[in-house]
C-alpha cells in the first residue's frame, strides 16, 4: 500500500510548492581547500585526469579518475574527524546511523555582519534575538550560517588568508555549547572552508565548533552554497556522506527542501 | 663583424611556419666521448696515455703509436684557422635553409687538425679558440671562436644553432613564487628575455617579491598549477605557443625518510610535483614548442628541469623526496630523447642544497637561488645539458665516478 504522505511530497514538489535546491559546490581543481601550516599534512585538493573521451583510449566512453581528500569541496565532518570526538559511538561515516543525514535546518543571516567584519562571531544573544525574530530552533535541526562566502568566487577572496591567517566568519566558544546543550542541535554547517572561523585557532578551546559538536557525536557541513534561496526555518536536508570505512568525513551532495513562496 | 640580433617582429599568422629539421646523425660510438664533454661544456678530447698525442677525430686506438688507451682529457683549445670557405650550396635539408654556412680547418696547439663550424667574426688565417658544442641533433661539433670576444658575437645566426639564449626569447617560469622561480625570473628578464610568463600556483597567498616583480611591464603573471592538468592545460592552450624556454621551478621538498613514516602521503605529494607535474608539462608544452623549434630567431630551443645532485645518489634524510628525484631525472631524460627530434634541447641542473625554507637545517654552505639562476643563464646560452652547480654538486658528482659505493654509504650515516 502506498503511503500518502510520501504521494502528497511528491505532488508537491513536482507542482513547484516545494523547491529543490542543492547547497552543493561544483567539485573542480581550482576549489580552494583548507590550507594548515605547511609543516602539517595537507588535504589534497580535488583532482581529475581523463580515462578516456571517446577516443583511442575509449573510443564509446568517458570518464574520469578524480581523488581529492575526505575534506575537499562541500562536505561532511564526522566527530571522529576531531579528536574530541574519537570515542563516541558511530562516529564515522560509515556507522552513522542513516536515518541522521536527513534533518531540518535553520539559516541564519549573518552575511551583513559578515560583509562588515570578515571575522564575525555567532554569539548565544545573536541566537536568542534571531529567535524571537524566526522562532526558536527546534531539536535536532542543523544550524546554518549564511554569510554568503559562497559569493567568494576566486581562490583568495574565499580563503581570505593575511599574514596572521585566515579570515572567515563563524561561531564563537560559548554559542556552540549553548546549542548542544539548550536547543540539541544536529549539528553547525558554513559557507566557508571550515566550520569554524578563520582565526578560530585564538578561541578557547581552540576551534570550538569541531571541538564540541564533535565531541557531543554532532556533525559538521561546509563549503555549502545557495543558503540565500532557504528560509530561515522550515528547511528539510538531506545530507548524506560516502560511506567510507572509518572515514572522518566526505565529500556529499547537499540537497534541501524548502517552501517555494 | 656580427650585426647586433634585433628584437623578433611579431609573427605573421597567415605564414606556414618553418618545420624544425635535424642536423644529420652520423656518429661513432667513441664520438661520444665529444658529446659528453659538449652537453657539460668542457673542452675535452682523446689524449694516448702511453705518448700523450692528442686524438682526433675520436678512436679506439692512437692514430701515433696504436695504444688502446686513450683518455678523455681537457686540452688547449687554442688554434689557427688554415683554411675557411662559406658554403652557399647543400643538399642536406638542414643545412640548406641556414645557408650561408662558414666552415674551415683549424690547427691546433694541442696537434690535430680538425674541421669546425667558423664564426663570422674568425679572421681568415687567424687565431681562433675552438668549443664544442652540441647542434641541434644533440651531437659535438666544433666550433672555432674568435681569439677574443667580439661585440655581439653570441648573436651570429651560426653560433645561435647550438645555442638556447635567453635574448629576445619569451619564458616560462612554471612556479613563480618560490625563492628560485623569482631568482630565474629575474635572471631571465636580466639576460634580455621579451617576457617571462610567471605561474602562480597559489593565487590566495600573498608575496610581496612577486607583486613587485609582476610590475616590470615585461611579466606576464598566468596561474599555474603542476599537480592540476585542467590548470596546465588551460594555461598550455592560452600561451603554448609563445614559450621559447620553459624553466620548470615547480619543486617538493620535505624532510624525512622511508620507514620513520607510517604513509607514503609525502612521498605521493613530492611525486605529483616533481615528476607527475613535470609530465604533465610535457604533454601540454612539449609538443607546442616542437612545433616551433624552427620558428625565426625566437624559436623554442629549451626546457630547463631544476632537479638535485640527489637524483643520482639518495640523501636518506629526505629518502621520498630523493627518490621523487631520481624518477624526475628519468622522466627528464625520456623528454631529452623525445624533444631531440625537433632539436628542442633539455638542461637538467643539479644543485646541491640550496638556501631556502625547506633546507633551513641544512648545514652551509646552501646555494644562494640567485647563484642556481645564473647557472641556468650560462648554461642556456652555451647550450649544454647538464650543469652541476655548486661545490657540494661537483663534490658529489666527482666521487661518483671514484666510489659511487662511498657515496651511498657517506650519506646514509
Ligand atoms: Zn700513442
Amino acid at each position: 500500500m502506498s503511503n500518502p504522505i510520501l504521494a502528497q511530497f511528491m505532488n508537491e514538489l513536482l507542482s513547484g510548492r516545494l523547491k529543490l535546491v542543492d547547497l552543493t559546490q561544483t567539485l573542480a581543481p581550482e576549489f580552494p581547500t583548507i590550507v594548515l601550516p605547511p609543516e602539517f599534512g595537507q588535504a589534497w585538493p580535488f583532482r581529475i585526469e581523463e580515462i578516456s573521451h571517446y577516443d583511442e583510449r575509449g573510443p564509446a566512453w568517458y570518464w574520469n579518475n578524480f581523488s581529492m581528500s575526505e575534506h575537499t569541496g562541500t562536505h561532511f565532518d564526522a566527530p571522529a574527524h576531531w579528536v574530541s570526538g574519537k570515542d563516541q559511538p558511530d562516529n564515522t561515516v560509515d556507522s552513522i546511523p542513516a536515518e541522521n543525514f536527513i534533518a531540518t535546518a535553520c539559516v541564519i543571516d549573518v552575511s551583513a555582519e559578515s560583509a562588515e567584519n570578515p571575522d564575525f562571531l555567532l554569539t548565544i544573544d545573536y541566537v536568542k534575538a534571531w529567535e524571537e525574530k524566526h522562532g526558536r530552533i527546534p531539536e535536532r535541526a542543523w544550524v546554518l550560517l549564511r554569510t554568503d562566502w559562497s559569493k567568494r568566487t576566486t581562490p583568495k577572496e574565499y580563503l581570505n588568508m593575511a599574514e596572521d591567517g585566515a579570515h572567515s566568519p563563524g561561531p564563537d566558544a560559548e554559542v556552540v555549547p549553548w546549542l548542544i546543550r539548550e536547543r540539541n542541535v544536529h549539528g553547525f554547517g558554513t559557507e566557508s572552508v571550515g566550520t569554524d572561523a578563520g582565526q578560530a585557532h585564538h578561541l578557547n578551546p581552540p576551534y570550538p565548533c569541531h571541538y564540541y559538536m564533535h565531541g557531543n557525536n554532532r556533525y559538521g557541513l561546509q563549503c555549502l552554497t545557495n543558503l540565500d534561496q532557504l528560509p530561515p526555518q522550515g528547511t528539510l536536508i538531506f545530507a548524506a556522506p560516502l560511506k567510507i570505512r572509518k572515514g572522518s568525513g566526505s565529500p556529499l551532495r547537499v540537497l534541501a527542501l524548502a517552501p517555494s513562496a | 663583424m656580427t650585426a647586433p640580433l634585433v628584437k623578433p617582429k611579431k609573427k605573421n599568422p597567415v605564414e606556414r611556419t618553418r618545420l624544425s629539421t635535424r642536423p644529420p646523425v652520423p656518429r661513432s660510438r667513441s664520438a661520444q666521448g665529444l658529446t659528453r664533454a659538449a652537453a657539460e661544456g668542457s673542452f675535452e678530447l682523446q689524449v694516448c696515455a702511453e705518448c700523450s698525442t692528442v686524438q682526433y677525430p675520436p678512436r679506439e686506438v692512437c692514430g701515433n703509436c696504436l695504444s688502446a688507451h686513450l683518455q678523455w682529457k681537457p686540452v688547449d683549445n687554442r688554434g689557427q684557422l688554415i683554411a675557411t670557405t662559406t658554403l652557399r650550396h647543400s643538399n642536406d635539408l638542414y643545412f640548406r635553409e641556414r645557408l650561408p654556412w662558414r666552415v674551415g680547418t683549424v690547427k691546433m696547439a694541442a696537434g690535430p687538425v680538425v674541421v669546425a663550424h667558423v664564426h663570422e667574426d674568425c679572421v681568415a688565417d687567424g687565431p681562433v679558440r675552438l668549443t664544442l658544442k652540441l647542434d641541434r641533433s644533440g651531437q659535438a661539433v666544433l666550433h672555432a671562436l674568435p681569439e677574443k670576444d667580439t661585440p655581439n658575437m653570441s648573436d651570429a645566426a651560426q653560433l645561435r644553432e647550438s645555442t638556447c639564449d635567453p635574448k629576445f626569447r619569451r619564458v616560462l617560469v612554471t612556479d613563480g613564487k618560490s625563492a628560485m622561480g623569482l631568482a630565474v625570473a629575474k635572471a631571465m628578464l636580466d639576460a634580455g628575455a621579451n617576457a617571462v610568463f610567471l605561474g602562480d600556483p597559489t593565487s590566495w597567498k600573498a608575496n610581496a617579491a612577486f607583486d613587485r616583480l609582476a610590475t616590470d611591464p615585461r611579466v606576464q603573471v598566468v596561474e599555474l598549477d603542476v599537480t592540476d592538468t585542467d590548470s596546465v592545460d588551460r594555461l598550455a592552450a592560452s600561451i603554448g605557443g609563445k614559450v621559447e624556454i620553459l624553466v620548470n621551478t615547480a619543486s617538493y621538498l620535505r624532510d624525512g625518510g622511508i620507514l620513520g613514516r607510517k604513509d607514503v602521503i609525502l612521498a605521493r605529494d613530492a611525486m605529483e610535483v616533481n615528476v607527475l607535474g613535470l609530465m604533465r608539462l610535457a604533454q601540454a608544452f612539449g609538443p607546442g614548442m616542437c612545433f616551433r623549434a624552427a620558428d625565426g630567431s625566437n624559436n623554442a630551443v629549451a626546457w630547463v628541469n631544476i632537479l638535485s645532485i640527489h637524483a643520482f645518489a639518495a640523501l636518506p634524510a629526505r629518502g621520498a623526496w630523493s627518490a621523487s628525484m631520481a624518477a624526475a631525472l628519468s622522466a627528464a631524460q625520456t623528454l631529452r630523447a623525445e624533444l631531440s627530434g625537433a632539436g628542442v634541447r633539455v638542461l637538467n641542473v643539479f644543485p646541491g642544497p640550496i638556501d631556502e625554507e625547506w633546507e633551513q637545517l641544512t648545514p652551509p654552505p646552501k646555494l644562494a637561488p640567485a647563484a642556481i639562476a645564473k647557472a641556468i643563464v650560462k648554461g642556456l646560452q652555451d647550450g649544454i645539458e647538464d650543469a652541476y652547480v655548486g661545490d657540494i654538486a661537483e663534490e658529489i658528482r666527482e666521487r661518483l665516478r671514484e666510489n659511487h659505493k662511498a657515496v651511498e654509504r657517506e650519506l646514509g650515516q
